[in-house]
């Protein structure tokens, strides 16, 4: 049976607007979707920081995540930091052994990590143990109607949850940053001149002539900005949380993955604004990106 | 309900029965879905009203309106006059000090000892301090009979009712003058919920607090109740019907016509269970013996 052309042509053309009516439709509500969460995260930041500034936080509230994104935080960063120290020194020193600049390895092993390591490998540390800990207390806390409970009696969840869990993690990131560098740097060192026996002398020269005050910094400086990112994605995820055990879980995945993410994307921003500012400074440096 | 009480509250009230909470045209949706319609309560000082209805008819969202956890989409809250969602923060916390809330599963502070739950609102609302606070909360605790020795513990070493009764507890510790129980007796064995209908008695007589209570337990909203609200899921509604079914003294509720209000005061299934037997095709039964078995006994009856 013969079948009509134009009739075989306009199901397909029909097939063809449909099907890209559907993928349209489809990324279009992502797009939606992630525009809504950008607008509802910049709405809960900004009521944050205004909690901030017209209330101050109270000490009991203070104190616990203190307690918990400071000195809980301690061991695991410093563990972690002192095993990178090492892997760097493992990973490099064959490389500059064969171009005879195996000296040059303290260099190498602490510029990466004041610079880079050390402050994203605080920041993933603390995302993992703290900030996905945040989104599931806060996430039990929402099913449970412990956050309706909250507002009930007069208090503000946003001043009383997120505020000092904020505080926490910004202030105290800095301090987890010096660590792991300090860590890092005592494993590299360990590994390079007690263990491979590079001379102690021209590793510790090569690192004091290589790695500034302002790599320091800019280490230092990156990790506000990532333990801020954290206290917001994580309490976000907590307070958005879906009910029942799986809603936490998720939640709690969420909050680290995003964080994680989050991380990585403002590690490139901040150091291209920094390398611009190190540059304004002093312009005979030699770029990096 | 001893009846002489009400009227001493609510003539000893300064401002007389006058509404203190007032529900008008009140409308909630969630998206497309819509909760409560048009919903017009009013509650006078003193008055012990039971809210009543299937679930999902939109209780505890009524409650939660009503003390400005939830904003309605439409419709106004009032409570003493004032419009709850015209009210800026620092009027709403200072409106929330007379307010008390007992959550269906207590919602306590799980990082806190019983101590802390109970003092938070006096922390949060700055009165008293110090001893004079240590002594309201062992009184609170007392009252609804808990020994001080629970106080250090942390509300996972409680049982059910024992949670129930520090909600209780927390909820009365700033002497409210309306208190909000959302499933009080849900969960509970018969004589901890009789337990905690004969506390909602007792504070009755203590204070002069008009209480809301969402509830299914019919028990209960018989023997605590001055009035029973009974709603209906809007979804079911017939077009241009009222949410409220059922709004009287529960003396009422025996004499009621209402089909739907006998069958929900006596716990029958009805038709409801065959609604929920026969699947999207129509005449596709899941279990169809049952159906039969009940189709039969309704003609049988006829």
């Amino acid at each position: 049976m013969a079948t009509d052309p134009y009739l075989h042509n306009d199901t397909l053309k029909s097939r063809m607007m449909t099907g890209l009516g559907r993928v349209t439709n489809a990324w279009g509500g992502v797009a939606v979707q992630g525009i809504l969460t950008l607008g509802d995260i910049s709405l809960f930041t900004f009521q944050m920081l205004r909690w901030m500034v017209t209330a101050r936080p109270k000490r009991e509230t203070l104190l616990p995540n203190f307690y918990s994104v400071g000195v809980l935080s301690l061991p695991v960063v410093a563990l972690t930091g002192t095993f990178i120290g090492m892997v760097l020194a493992i990973q490099s020193f064959h490389q500059f052994k064969s171009i005879g600049m195996e000296t040059r390895l303290g260099a190498v092993i602490n510029m990466s990590l004041v610079r880079e390591l050390g402050p994203v490998l605080a920041a993933t540390m603390l995302a993992g143990r703290v900030g996905s800990a945040m989104a599931a207390v806060i996430g039990t806390m929402r099913v449970t109607e412990q956050i309706d409970a909250l507002i009930s009696m007069g208090a503000n969840p946003i001043h009383y949850l997120v505020v000092p869990r904020f505080l926490a993690c910004v202030l105290l990131i800095p301090a987890l940053t010096v660590m792991a560098d300090f860590m890092g740097i005592v494993g590299g060192y360990f590994y390079s001149v007690i263990v491979l026996g590079i001379d102690h002398a021209q590793y510790l020269r090569n690192s004091r002539d290589f790695v500034g005050t302002f790599d320091l910094f800019s280490g230092v400086f990156k990790s506000f900005f990532f333990g801020a990112v954290i206290a917001i994605v994580s309490c976000y995820r907590g307070f958005h949380c879906q009910p029942g055990a799986d809603g936490v879980g998720r939640a709690a995945t969420a909050a680290f993955v995003q964080s994680f993410v989050m991380i990585l994307a403002l590690d490139i921003v901040l150091n291209l604004f920094l390398d611009a500012i190190y540059f304004a400074i002093w312009p005979s440096g030699a770029k990096l990106f | 309900m001893d009846e002489s009480i009400v009227d001493q509250i609510v003539s000893s009230s300064p401002q007389g029965p006058r509404a203190i909470v007032e529900t008008e045209r009140l409308t909630v949706q969630f998206g497309r879905q819509t909760i409560l319609k048009d919903v017009s309560i009013s509650i006078p000082r003193g008055q012990t009203v039971a809210i009543i209805g299937e679930s999902g008819c939109g209780k505890t969202m009524l409650l939660k309106s009503i003390v400005g956890l939830l904003r309605p989409t439409s419709g106004r809250v009032r409570f003493d006059g004032q419009d709850i969602n015209l009210l800026n923060d620092q009027d709403m916390t200072a409106m929330r000090k007379r307010f008390g809330f007992v959550f269906q599963n207590a919602a306590l502070f799980d990082s806190m000892t019983i101590h802390q739950n109970v003092e938070f609102p006096l922390k949060q609302h700055g009165v008293p301090k110090g001893k004079q606070a240590n002594r309201l909360i062992i009184d609170r605790l007392a009252e609804v009979g808990l020994p001080s020795n629970v106080m250090p513990k942390k509300p996972a070493q409680l049982s059910g009712g024992m949670r129930k009764r520090v909600g209780l507890a927390r909820a009365l510790i700033l002497e409210p003058d309306l208190l909000l129980y959302d499933e009080p007796t849900t969960g509970l064995d018969p004589i901890m919920s009789d337990i905690i209908n004969e506390l909602m008695l007792r504070t009755r007589k203590r204070y002069p607090v008009t209480s809301v209570i969402v509830t299914h337990d019919m028990h209960s909203a018989r023997k605590v109740a001055d009035r029973i609200v009974m709603l209906h899921p809007f979804s079911r509604l017939k077009p241009g019907e009222s949410q409220v079914l059922f709004d009287d003294v529960p003396e009422m509720l025996d004499k009621t016509r209402d089909r739907r209000v006998k069958q929900f005061v006596h716990g029958e299934a009805g038709e409801r269970l065959m609604e929920m037997l026969v699947t999207k095709n129509e005449g596709d039964l899941e279990t169809p013996n049952l159906y039969d078995s009940i189709r039969r006994n309704e003609t049988d009856g006829e």
